[in-house]
């Protein structure tokens, strides 16, 4: 009689060991925590990088894409064939795709997109991606040609863009919130000022996904943001917004902590001009005066790599020029008593609300007062940023990651808040749109870096890092940023 | 000629001071922390806003007494730096309020049921109706985030207090024998109101004064907590707080001390305040015996 009780029991413990198996199968749903909640949801219409973050590859496709180490790879067109004299691409589209509307994407939606985004009323955030445009045409259901009214060598890195999507023609009027793409996703629900929640496209074009919900939810405040980690509320954090607390994750057998790069050249953006700034001493004086590596440090806890020139260090073109603004405070004071500033000035430093700014601020207030600019600081929220800043360039310095890949050609606008756009440059930026040898751009790119370099038009800091933090079971992140993505496509959970 | 209330100079008021412990203790530390923003203008153990970040997030030793912040900055010179800035704020916030408020309580009891005593009482109800927090971020939203937009916001808030408190205590005055004496002699309301009600109701206000005061400095280290008082580099205390939040656990030291200096200072300030009244207050006085 024992016995058989015994024998019960193991049986019973057997089947609940086996049943306990099972139902451990693969998760298959993930919740993503960000910073910023997107204002809409159509990345063709605006420059919120929360935008792309959420829809870039998940729901939005374009012709081609960037892969997870920043290359471009083939996206909606499977390949492509560029004529002789660089100016005409003929795309030869994926075929079976459709939108998720159930509506067949096929040369005409690639036509509409691209004119749309060019267009003269386009809300377009990077029109410049299809200034070289000169028509767009549907040779057949699956081929069209785009012909450039001048070689372009980026042309299909521009059009890896969230900006350069492809839409549904008739989706365009409520594509804010109803947005309808190729993607491996649907949004099923966007709760404003919580998450966005998104369910898998049964119906997708391309190789299969492992997830079949994802929702972003948006927590902007770092204390928030670090418990819900902790409590395991989110299963992954993108772009954690304090750096403070990854060493604690890195220490947490539950977290692994993902270090990328990112395309943020941040920079302390100086008004050129503005006196005293419009003087190349001053702007040089400043420059010598800041010790990066004190900023990286004390800002961002150690995560960051110094810059000396808007420029990725993991471009292979880029140039480390932090040397011609070496750390010398010495320097520095010479240079602003031979620009008649010996007993220093004044000047404002607005900053943007994210922590490297705030922190970054602080610790550049304190180093130019040692060689005797006194710094007036402002705290802005985003908009106030946007309004006085960006477009009211009324602001003597300020600090800001430039996101943006490849963004170097923002030098040559002259009406750019900084405003640089010394014709000099500009003639260079002509140069390195007309060329498309690979060795011959890349001097371009490096003269291009040298000048703006010597010519200390922003103190460039450091090269903001990609932290986020993950469940160590989560595997297919991007750790590095090569545009503002979160691409769920390659994410699984590994049990 | 004031005619003043005579409990002041009763025998044994040193007596009642010891006696009454709390007022004591609210004056060690009132003292503490004054004594440490005045020695803050000639000494500190190191500069208030050097950095030194090689040195950041140590816990407190022997060299650094509470420690130093995520810039490496020493916490102790900071909290001393940082008292000169609760205590200016908080102080100059309570002068205008009463700066504006006990003439204007006083108009209004010398023309009780006027239009004038309308105009201020309704316009300080307005006043009061706001929470002075919200008072503060409109004007810092207005005017942008500093410490003198900040004084200004904490001053406003104040004034209804000390209008509402002056008028209250002056009306009973107005009743009194010695008032109706001056007014057969012939003395106008300004005169009556300046050199009879206001002598006596300044116990009322000294107390009234330290409660506001303490009630300044919470102000002030919330208005900074979140980034709308004193701007940096100049060491606050709710900034030192807000500063502290993403570190709590890596670094507990950096929220832990401006935590107490703000929870002793307010302490020490209410307790003081309390002392004062219970001792300032006759009537108070001979309840409690």
């Amino acid at each position: 009689m024992t016995n058989m009780k015994t024998g019960y029991v193991i049986a019973a413990a057997v089947a609940i060991a086996l049943t306990g198996g099972a139902a451990q199968a693969a998760k298959t749903d993930i919740v993503i925590g960000l910073q910023l909640e997107p204002p809409h949801l159509d990345p063709t219409g605006a420059a919120a990088g929360a935008i792309d973050q959420v829809v870039y590859s998940n729901v939005f496709e374009g012709l081609t894409r960037f892969a997870s180490d920043g290359s471009i790879i083939p996206g909606l067109a499977k390949s492509w064939e560029i004529s002789d004299d660089g100016l005409s691409y003929i795309f030869h589209l994926n075929e079976g795709v459709t939108f998720h509307d159930g509506s067949a994407m096929d040369a005409e939606d690639v036509k509409f997109s691209l004119d749309r985004a060019r267009a003269e009323d386009s809300t377009n955030a990077q029109k410049a991606l299809f200034a070289d445009i000169a028509s767009v045409e549907a040779m057949d259901l699956a081929t069209v040609k785009v012909t450039l009214s001048k070689q372009n060598g980026s042309f299909l890195f521009n059009m890896a863009w969230g900006d350069a999507v492809i839409v549904a023609p008739e989706s365009i009027a409520d594509i804010k919130t109803k947005p309808i793409g190729t993607g491996p996703f649907v949004l099923s629900n966007w709760v404003q000022g919580d998450r966005i929640e998104l369910a898998k496209n049964p119906d997708y074009w391309g190789s299969a996904i492992s997830l079949d919900k994802a929702t972003f939810k948006f927590i902007s405040d770092p204390t928030a943001a670090f418990a819900a980690v902790m409590a395991e509320d989110v299963n992954a954090f993108m772009a954690f917004p304090a750096p403070e607390n990854l060493p604690q994750f890195d220490a947490d057998p539950r977290f692994k902590v993902l270090v990328g790069s990112t395309e943020g050249e941040t920079i302390l953006a100086i008004n050129n001009k503005l006196p005293p700034f419009d003087n190349v001493k001053i702007r040089e004086a400043v420059a010598h005066a800041i010790d990066r590596q004190a900023i990286i440090d004390g800002a961002m806890f150690g995560y960051g790599t110094p810059i000396g020139t808007h420029f990725a260090p993991h471009n292979p073109a880029y140039i480390d020029l932090t040397a011609l603004s070496a750390y010398d405070p010495e320097k520095s004071k010479a240079l602003l008593a031979e620009a008649g500033f010996a007993d220093g000035f004044t000047t404002t430093l607005k900053l943007p609300p994210p922590s490297y700014a705030r922190r970054g601020g602080e610790i550049i207030a304190s180093q130019l007062k040692a060689v005797g600019i006194t710094v007036e600081i402002s705290n802005l929220e985003w908009a106030q940023w946007l309004e006085q800043v960006f477009r009211g360039k009324d602001f003597g310095l300020s600090i800001v990651s430039h996101t943006e890949p490849m963004d170097i050609g923002i030098y040559g606008r002259e009406d750019y808040y900084f405003q640089y756009g010394k014709p000099e440059f500009q003639a260079l930026m002509a140069e390195l749109n007309a060329t498309t040898d690979p060795a011959e751009r890349t001097s371009i790119l490096q003269a291009a870096q040298t000048m703006i370099s010597e010519d200390y038009v922003n103190a460039y800091l450091f090269q903001l890092a990609n932290t986020g933090v993950a469940n160590a079971k989560i595997e297919g992140l991007w750790a590095n940023a090569p545009t503002q993505a979160v691409d769920l496509t390659g994410v699984s959970w590994t049990d | 000629m004031a005619v003043s209330d005579p409990s002041l100079s009763e025998p044994g008021l040193l007596r009642q001071v010891l006696r009454s412990r709390s007022l004591i203790i609210g004056v060690v530390l009132s003292a503490l922390f004054i004594g440490a923003a005045l020695v803050s203008y000639v000494w500190t153990p190191f500069d208030a806003e050097t950095m030194n970040i090689p040195n950041k997030l140590k816990p407190p030793n022997l060299v650094h007494w509470f420690g130093t912040d995520h810039f490496g900055r020493d916490i102790f010179s900071m909290i001393m730096v940082g008292a000169r800035t609760s205590i200016a704020v908080a102080l100059i916030a309570v002068g205008i309020g009463m700066l504006l408020g006990v003439p204007l309580g006083l108009a209004s009891a010398a023309r009780r049921g006027s239009w004038l005593d309308e105009l201020i009482m309704r316009g300080n109800d307005l006043v009061f109706a706001f929470p002075a927090l919200l008072i503060a971020i409109m004007i810092t939203a207005v005017f942008g985030p500093s410490a003198v937009n900040a004084i200004i916001a904490i001053g406003i808030f104040n004034i209804p207090v000390f209008a509402r408190l002056t008028r209250g205590s002056a009306l009973s005055l107005w009743t009194r024998d010695y008032v109706l004496s001056a007014r057969v002699a012939g003395k106008g309301a300004l005169r009556i109101s300046v050199e009879h009600i206001l002598p006596n109701i300044t116990n009322l206000l000294i107390v009234q004064g330290t409660i506001q005061f303490s009630l300044g400095i919470l102000a002030e280290a919330g208005l900074s907590y979140v980034g709308l008082g004193a701007q940096p580099p100049i060491p606050s205390w709710g900034r030192m707080l807000a500063d502290s939040q993403t570190l709590i656990t890596l670094a507990p030291h950096m929220a832990l001390f401006p935590g107490f200096a703000i929870l002793l200072t307010v302490l020490g300030l209410n307790l003081m305040g309390d002392g004062l009244r219970d001792l300032l207050d006759p009537r108070l006085r001979n309840a409690r015996r």
